[in-house]
């Protein structure tokens, strides 16, 4: 099913997306559109489906059902992990996730925007990249100081910015960012929620996150899920007086 | 600080960016043993306390095989996390490639003066050679199957398990299955590859008797250049961004898929040339034992290969060839001396290293020389420059 024409100036859309697991509906008629240049903040309970989604646009889970659709024309659901990445989604996790036995440089040298195949990287253009591209994502994630480390020995606050460098690097139109401060200091989420909003200005963002605080430093539209589809959307102040939003996730 | 890029490729001659300093030291060995081995052999008369005997010339060659094998392990195991337990199938395919070889080479000279036939195949009352042992009588098509036929299984067999996404134990299991089937098969008589008794009673290589003396020196020669030719290979992958990517994969797989890396090509590529590399080690190994047969592809050689690895140290290449010299120098040492105790020390020697030596012995002596290194003054100032201060600062870690 190709989604209307109104809707190929979406970045992301999802429409009728379920999936169970062994009999528990992660996502449940799930639907959600992204416009371009859009930064959404998502944010709800444990278990209301917020990693499943990502794993569905990503490619990692298979929808039992629904659309899921990029850039308005290009259906995920078809296609792997490594073919949505190279469309131009990127994805930060969960628990910061970087490559700790190389340096912090070789991580966003992994992670740039070039060609992908064994063939490259073993005599071809992946061994040529500039060492210019690699200090100009690590200064905007201000880990230049840092770039002959490993990975392993940074705080993990600096991981959680190593990470959103490597998002930076492979240049996506949509970034995916599962929490990206947890565990860090107040400071530290100040300054993550700068540097997203930094990226937003030329890139679609979405933001699942828990903390409230961080949600309105984003300032953007919020979704609220819950138990696998959509309870709630608008501003973070309309969706934090929405009673059912106070009912099951930020409690009375 | 200087640029982020100051340590990649390609600003240096290629074979200096290459390797590094055990490297260098692992090179001048094996070339010094290329050459005084042969002239201690050839030139030394033989009362000499310095002469080494033509039986030790064949043993230090099997050493070297072993030492080719345990490099490619090294490859998939030490840089990509393929925990291969069936890489002695690929080394006995390279083995079984030469031996039928040095079988054609025979000609009229066996028991039963077949000059179309090996012996076993008289014996069997076969009449006419079978389809697959054409062109065994030319060295170069031997040579080619020597890498061809490994090279083939690895890529049928890491095409089907990587993109099917089996890792970790079920695909250690998967190749330790691979190499129990191919065990049972070659034992088989209608298989055509001699059965039990595999192939043995080889009289030439291109030409030259293969007990002579200088043959045997020929061919441990030959060995050392593979050794080095197959580390230098190693060398090159696990060095370009390539094997950055092997490493990636083996620490963090689905991240390196989220980033776009197909990853199972790129395992695949590894397996491939990993195979290709145990193929040359068992060929080369046949003309130096004088036999093959289905023993070699038992489940037990695969992982006495993973315990060189891991004793010379994973994700080394260097560790890997030492690991593999030092437990078979042992294994040779104490099933002569006493015969009854070498799987329990076999096993004890494992349990050990798991335990104290997770880097093998090769990781053990990088430590100790990073300790020393951190406490020299012009690292404290590096460490103190870049706001570290700490000891976790592990300059050139993976050198």
């Amino acid at each position: 099913m190709i989604p209307d024409r109104g809707l190929t100036n979406t970045v992301l859309y999802l429409d009728g997306v379920s999936k169970t697991f062994d009999g528990f509906r992660a996502i449940n008629n799930l639907a959600l559109t992204l416009e371009h240049g859009e930064m959404r903040a998502i944010i709800g309970p444990n278990g209301a489906g917020k990693t499943t989604m990502m794993d569905i646009i990503t490619g990692k889970t298979k929808p039992d059902e629904g659309d899921v659709y990029f850039d308005g024309t290009t259906d995920l659901t078809t296609l792997d992990e490594a073919s949505i990445a190279n469309l131009g989604i990127g994805r930060k996790f969960q628990k910061p996730t970087v490559f700790e036995s190389h340096t912090v440089a070789d991580n966003i040298r992994l992670a740039l925007k070039d060609e992908r195949g064994p063939w490259s990287a073993l005599f071809g253009a992946r061994n040529r990249i500039a060492p210019e591209r690699i200090e100009h994502i690590l200064e905007i994630v201000r880990l230049i100081d840092h770039h002959e480390r490993l990975a392993a020995d940074l705080s993990h606050g600096q991981k959680q910015w190593l990470e959103i460098g490597m998002l930076l690097a492979q240049d996506p139109k949509l970034l995916l960012v599962d929490e990206p401060v947890a565990g860090m200091t107040d400071a530290e989420t100040a300054d993550t929620a700068r540097l997203l909003r930094e990226i937003a200005r030329d890139h679609s963002v979405v933001v699942v996150e828990h903390d409230m605080a961080f949600v309105r430093d984003l300032d953007c539209k919020v979704t609220v899920l819950h138990e696998g589809s959509v309870l709630a959307e608008g501003t973070i102040d309309a969706v934090s007086s929405n009673e059912r939003v106070i009912e099951v996730y930020l409690g009375r | 600080m200087s640029g982020a890029g100051t340590n990649s490729m390609g600003r240096r001659p290629l074979l200096l960016s290459l390797i590094d300093g055990k490297g260098w030291i692992f090179l001048a060995v094996v070339a010094a043993a290329a050459v005084l081995v042969p002239l201690l052999n050839l030139a030394v008369p033989e009362g000499s306390a310095f002469h080494v005997p033509t039986y030790v010339v064949a043993l230090l060659g099997k050493y070297l095989c072993y030492a080719l094998l345990a490099l490619a392990l090294d490859l998939v195991w030490g840089y990509c996390g393929i925990l291969s337990l069936g890489h002695g199938a690929f080394f006995a395919l390279g083995g079984y490639a030469m031996g039928m070889y040095l079988m054609r080479q025979i000609g009229p000279r066996g028991v039963y003066a077949n000059p179309l036939l090996p012996d076993f195949m008289v014996f069997l009352n076969w009449k006419e050679l079978p389809w697959y042992w054409h062109g065994f009588d030319s060295f170069p098509f031997a040579a080619l199957m020597v890498l061809l036929v490994p090279g083939l299984l690895a890529l049928v067999f890491g095409w089907l398990a990587f993109r099917s996404r089996v890792t970790g134990v079920y695909l250690s299991i998967m190749t330790q299955a691979m190499t129990f089937a191919l065990l049972l098969a070659f034992f088989r008589n209608d298989m055509g590859f001699g059965g039990n008794n595999g192939l043995t009673d080889f009289k030439d290589i291109l030409g030259f008797n293969v007990q002579a003396q200088t043959t045997r020196c020929a061919l441990f020669v030959a060995t050392a250049i593979a050794l080095v030719l197959g580390y230098l290979v190693a060398r090159y992958m696990v060095t370009s961004t390539y094997g950055k990517v092997l490493v990636a994969i083996r620490d963090a797989e689905s991240r390196t898929r989220f980033l776009g890396y197909r990853v199972e090509t790129y395992k695949v590529v590894a397996f491939v040339v990993s195979a290709m590399m145990a193929g040359v080690a068992g060929a080369l190994y046949v003309p130096q034992v004088g036999i093959i047969n289905p023993s070699e592809f038992s489940p037990a050689n695969s992982i006495e290969a993973v315990i060189w690895v891991a004793v010379g140290g994973r994700g080394t290449l260097v560790g890997a060839a030492l690991g593999a010299v030092l437990v078979n120098f042992g294994k040779t040492y104490l099933t002569g001396a006493l015969p009854e105790i070498w799987l329990f020390a076999l096993g004890l020697l494992f349990v050990v290293v798991t335990l104290f030596l997770p880097k093998g012995i090769v990781g053990l002596l990088t430590q100790k020389r990073q300790q020393r290194q951190e406490i020299s003054p012009r690292d404290e100032s590096l460490a103190a420059e870049a706001g570290i201060g700490e000891a976790g600062a592990v300059e050139g870690g993976k050198a």
